[in-house]
């Protein structure tokens, strides 16, 4: 590998010269916009844990598909999808009558859930002898690891995601907020919370395949957590939070190339750095605009 | 103070038959409901006509939240007959505005005011919105309704920083929104300090008045709108009794609701105390 020229057109040459790493980036792509839609509401919905959960039953479902010699992929989407299913069934963890603004954590049962799927994940590691440097990469992500079938598949279930997250838009984001008044004007509140977890569990999954089962969170929560954070409106905050899935993704996979470190770090820092940059905003504005209300106030 | 009642009796008076009945938004005849294998209330039989403001009364867990769901059309009836704007319950509920009983919403729920207020008048349509004319419709429907409200100055906030005086504003305004002609609401004046009891229910009350809208609202305490109520229905012991308010909220009807000695009392400012009304059995609790 060459180093760093500091010329930006030499540099993005260099980094696409390489095959792996245009698999990567066109990777990378994909789970970005995906991740940041899929974020935006799994945020407002206070589903991360569940979130977290589907990502790390991914898991074993890579590292038995390695096991089985299949391609890792189908392994990621197979058990995040069955999770999905299966913590959506659970009793408990879909609660219609659940309070305003958001779902209570199903905490108990999915930590459950995720404690037996990291004991078999590490079962197939182990049943696969030989395969001990593989665990770093599907706990903490590889640049090197993706191939041209997996980008055709991470396309794919991509596409379907988007598409049914368009679909389900507003009834999602009715049943998110305020799920007495969305059932009593006829959305499926169930089946739209079910559905989303489906979906979740998608997004989950191709996350993995780029940031590693651990490390989902740098592209599902803390890009949407950035956006909720500089505003409050639906549309933009949609937006922003693909924004940012994209920024950090591209330009952690470009530091990746250059630098020795792995690419779960890199992405992982520049969304904590977003994270952090937000945040430091939202207090700052929302302390200016208090001392302006009071302003506007004390004369009165 | 009371202002005279002149809607519904002058005017029906003059028509009969199928044009009274068409006044009728709900109305329930010898209805029973049961939860869980218990029959939480029977032989409820009720009315409530055109821009009505009525309030549903009663000790705690005695199934006023109940009769409200199942106006709605979410729990079915045991026996009896309901009918909801002249068909059967949740037919029509596109054109019923509903604020359940609720606690607030978390402070840290980054939507704001508005975008609660739209879900109100699209949020059950699949798909995105696409900036169509009808989205700048449905836009200018929903600042008329807020300013109806009077939420113009924080409507535009992130919903979980309002105050629960303006939190309950926005969300009568997202029952509103899609003009309907019955509001059903639980408890909405709970949870709120006194001052926004008094301007919330005086929302409603002219909401009522100037949209023609009939009110049905759950109420733990009469006295807020007691002076605007057309009706009360007034649940206990598994039964309900309907009328005007000076005519149920009186030591004799109530005794022989509950079947135990009840006293009205009424100090000077015109409130009444209900006195020695038992509350439910534990097990009938809200929910």
């Amino acid at each position: 590998m060459t180093g760093l020229t500091w010329n930006l057109a030499d540099d993005i040459r260099q980094v696409l010269s390489f095959h792996f790493m245009v698999n990567a980036l066109r990777a990378g792509t994909i789970v970005a916009i995906v991740a940041g839609a899929i974020g935006y509401f799994m945020v407002l919905r206070r589903q991360s844990f569940a979130g977290h959960t589907l990502a790390v039953i991914g898991f074993p479902g890579a590292a038995g598909a390695t096991w089985l010699g299949i391609n890792a992929g189908f392994g990621y989407f197979g058990f995040c999808i069955a999770g999905a299913l299966i913590i959506g069934a659970l009793p408990g963890s879909a609660r219609p009558d659940a309070g305003l603004g958001g779902y209570g954590e199903e905490s108990a049962v999915i930590g459950t859930v995720q404690a037996f799927a990291l004991a078999c994940g590490f079962l197939f590691v182990s049943l696969y002898k030989g395969f001990l440097s593989g665990i770093n990469s599907l706990l903490f992500g590889t640049i090197t690891g993706v191939t041209d079938d997996q980008v055709i598949v991470l396309l794919v279930a991509g596409a379907c995601c988007l598409v049914a997250l368009a679909a389900l838009g507003r009834p999602l984001l009715f049943a998110s907020v305020d799920p007495g008044v969305a059932r009593a004007r006829g959305v499926p509140v169930r089946l739209v919370n079910a559905a989303f977890l489906v979906l979740l569990g998608v997004a989950a999954a191709g996350t993995s395949q780029v940031t590693g089962s651990l490390l989902v969170f740098a592209l599902l929560v803390a890009p949407a957590a950035t956006a909720s954070r500089l505003t409050a409106r639906p549309a933009l905050g949609l937006t922003l939070s693909i924004a940012v899935a994209l920024l950090v993704t591209w330009a952690g996979e470009t530091i990746a190339f250059f630098s020795p470190y792995p690419i779960g770090f890199w992405v992982t820092t520049l969304a904590f750095g977003c994270y952090l940059a937000a945040t430091a905003y939202r207090l700052t504005a929302d302390r200016l605009g208090r001392s302006a209300f009071r302003l506007v106030r004390s004369p009165a | 103070m009371p202002a005279p009642r002149t809607v519904p009796a002058v005017e029906s008076a003059g028509v009969v038959g199928e044009a009274a009945l068409d006044r009728t938004v709900v109305s329930l005849h010898r209805a029973a409901v049961k939860v869980g294998g218990r029959t939480i209330w029977s032989e409820v039989t009720l009315a409530v006509g055109t821009g009505e403001f009525v309030a549903v009364l009663g000790p705690n867990g005695v199934g006023k939240s109940t009769l409200l769901k199942a106006i709605l059309g979410l729990l079915p009836l045991s026996a009896g007959e309901l009918r909801v704007l002249g068909a059967a319950p949740g037919r029509h509920n596109s054109r019923v505005g509903y604020l359940p009983q609720r606690r607030a919403f978390d402070p840290s729920t980054r939507i704001r005011g508005v975008d609660v207020v739209r879900l109100g008048f699209d949020g059950d349509r699949w798909g995105v919105p696409l900036p169509t004319r009808r989205a700048r419709r449905a836009a200018d429907r929903v600042r008329e309704v807020i300013s109806l409200v009077g939420a113009q100055s924080y409507a535009h906030r992130p919903i979980g920083q309002c105050s629960g005086g303006e939190q309950q504003r926005l969300l009568i305004a997202q029952a509103l929104v899609r003009r309907p002609e019955l509001l059903v609401l639980d408890e909405p004046l709970d949870s709120l300090d006194v001052t926004n009891q008094a301007s919330v229910s005086a929302l409603i009350q002219s909401v009522c008045r100037s949209q023609n809208v009939a009110v049905l609202l759950v109420a733990h305490d009469v006295n807020p709108i007691l002076q605007s109520l057309d009706q009360v229905v007034y649940l206990a012991h598994g039964g309900a009794v309907m009328g005007p308010p000076e005519e149920v909220i009186t030591a004799d009807t109530l005794t022989m609701l509950y079947g135990t000695p009840i006293d009205v009392l009424r100090d000077r400012a015109g409130r009444l105390v209900v006195v020695g009304q038992p509350d439910a059995p534990p097990e009938h609790r809200h929910r």
